[in-house]
């Protein structure tokens, strides 16, 4: 099944990638918020895989456990630069 | 004096809950704390420089599963200074905020701050790391944010969006670490880690990130506008410490997890970047018809000087000239942390006093704001690097190692970098310097020029004197 691990881990590593790009190619502010969370999730798609130790074994709980704490933190700062646009937006409008 | 490590990160933290909590009396309680903490890191540095690094694993959770903090001779300097960097901007904060909401918005944020750049000091592991960056970070944007002025929230977005991409490297090249090696641990890791393709792309995504954070050229444009459109207290942290977390995190992975794998290749390319920072942001400085932004570009320049330390020390075999030289790096960032905070609190008592912060339109500073001028002028001693500030000892031992090494290019990057830094720090003053009626007393408004004075006093006189004990207690470290 070790196949079955790198292929999460690849696809991982792709997901990050795409991210990446998007985060820096993007114009759009939301649109980099969104490529940024697409390459957390690519990351923590990557610790997933890492915590895969094998048929019939439990998965190591460390990596998980940093997902757990890494999505928090994600949404977090999201929700504070989600904020911040919307402040933006609004003293626009304003003008 | 474990005690003192607890204390570092439970004491602001309990602090930041109570300014939330009682609204009214919340400078109080943050001066308070403040003061609590500032006597803890005087612990913890007192207790390294006896018992050697410390070492805590809290609620006996051993490293792997529960969270070990550690401190060293490099930690517990920059812990030192942070508290005292972070005090002085608290007693200026005290009387920078007007209103009542301002404060009570301030307060919390402001030791949660703290709290996160004391705990990344003392993290032993990666993930803790991550953590406490993020926490860095989304406590700096939102304190950045404060104004809520339409320049200061767009500089914070960006500052923002820019951290959080410079996390996600840094996780992916956790991620990369723990799939190869099994643990977060430094200490570990130091020892396990061996060159190959794993270790190198770790290394890389690790490295950028944490580039993109403590703003080295040419990934420091997001730096300028964020820190110059923060409210004053908060710029001096930003530009003194929050910055400097970064930057002691690339040390560390150099130095210590990475040694085995990092090439002289790559440590020249740092010091090449550090180079291209010291110009640009020396000559953007000198450009610069903002006191706020001339002092922000400045950050530029002298955390590039930081980066031109790695060549020398990958150069120099280990030994008494590669010690002096890691010393001569922590000087320089110790003083250029002291100084900017000075420089920069300075700067906020002339645009409340003057009502801008315009340099053409300073004359006449002087003879209004004397002491603030003299501590415009003794940071502007530190950051040029003139004897006997901390800057002085640090660029020697910067120009010292660049001709033991025969790195010429360094030598001639600092000394163009320093002539800029005299020009852009005499303009400033040769502005401040008008002809006005003199007042009778120097400090006119105590509580907020003392602590720029102090901070900027601390750089240029305190640091350089005192030298000696601080290179015994560093090596431990590095």
């Amino acid at each position: 099944m070790l196949t079955t691990q790198i292929l999460y881990a690849l696809t991982g590593c792709m997901i990050v990638a795409l991210g990446l790009r998007g985060a820096l190619l993007h114009a759009s502010v939301l649109q980099r918020i969104v490529a940024i969370n697409v390459m957390g999730a690519g990351v923590f798609m990557l610790l997933i895989a890492v915590a895969y130790r094998g048929p019939g074994l439990p998965p190591d709980p460390v990596p998980h456990a940093l997902v757990l704490t890494g999505i928090v933190v994600a949404v977090s700062a999201t929700a504070l630069a989600l904020a911040l646009v919307r402040r933006l937006h609004a003293e626009q409008e304003d003008d | 004096m474990t005690d003192a490590m607890i204390g570092l990160i439970a004491l602001p933290l309990a602090g930041a809950l109570a300014t939330l909590l009682l609204p009214r009396s919340a400078t109080a309680v943050a001066i308070g704390t403040g003061l609590a903490t500032t006597v803890a890191a005087g612990l913890l540095l007192s207790g390294v420089a006896t018992q050697g690094a410390l070492h805590y694993e809290i609620g006996g959770w051993s490293a792997g599963l529960g969270i070990a903090l550690r401190a060293d001779g490099l930690s517990a300097l920059l812990l030192m200074m942070t508290a005292l960097v972070a005090l002085a901007a608290s007693v200026y904060a005290s009387a920078y905020f007007n209103t009542a909401s301002e404060r009570a918005r301030f307060w919390p944020l402001w030791l949660l701050l703290w709290t996160a750049l004391n705990a990344l000091l003392l993290s032993g592991d990666l993930f803790n790391l991550y953590v406490t960056l993020e926490l860095l970070g989304l406590s700096a944007v939102a304190l950045a944010s404060l104004s809520g002025r339409r320049a200061a929230v767009a500089a914070a977005l960006r500052y923002l969006l820019v951290g959080l991409l410079g996390s996600m490297m840094f996780l992916a090249g956790v991620s990369l670490l723990y799939a190869g090696y099994g643990t977060l641990d430094l200490a570990a890791l130091s020892h396990m880690v061996a060159p190959g393709p794993s270790a190198w792309t770790a290394l890389a995504l690790m490295t950028t990130g944490l580039l993109l954070k403590t703003a080295l050229f040419p990934l420091h444009f997001w730096l300028p506008p964020a820190h110059a459109s923060a409210p004053a207290p908060v710029s001096a942290v930003l530009s003194a410490l929050v910055v400097k977390a970064a930057f002691y995190l690339v040390l560390r992975l150099w130095l210590d997890v990475f040694a085995t794998v990092v090439t002289p290749a790559a440590a020249n390319l740092l010091g090449l970047l550090g180079a291209g920072a010291v110009l640009w942001g020396s000559w953007h400085a000198l450009q610069a018809e903002r006191l706020k932004l001339l002092a922000a570009y400045s950050t530029v320049a002298q955390l590039g000087y930081l980066f031109l330390f790695f060549p020398l020390l990958l150069a120099l075999p280990s030994g008494p000239a590669r010690d002096l030289a890691a010393g001569g790096l922590v000087m320089l960032a110790l003083t250029h942390g002291f100084a900017k905070a000075g420089l920069f609190l300075a700067i906020g008592v002339i645009q409340q006093r003057c009502g801008h912060d315009t340099i053409r339109q300073l004359d006449g500073t002087a003879q209004r704001l004397p002491a603030t001028t003299f501590a415009i002028a003794l940071a502007g001693v530190a950051l040029i690097g003139l004897p006997p500030s901390g800057a002085f000892l640090g660029k020697w031992q910067l120009l010292a190692g660049a001709v033991e090494t025969g790195q010429w290019l360094w030598l001639v990057v600092t000394a163009v970098g320093s002539l800029l830094a005299a020009a852009y720090i005499f303009k400033v003053l040769g502005h401040a310097f008008g002809h006005r009626p003199y007042p009778n007393q120097p400090v006119t408004v105590a509580r907020e020029e003392w602590p720029a004075l102090l901070l900027a006093g601390m750089a240029a006189l305190v640091l350089g004197l005192s030298g000696a004990p601080m290179w015994k207690l560093l090596e431990l470290g590095i």
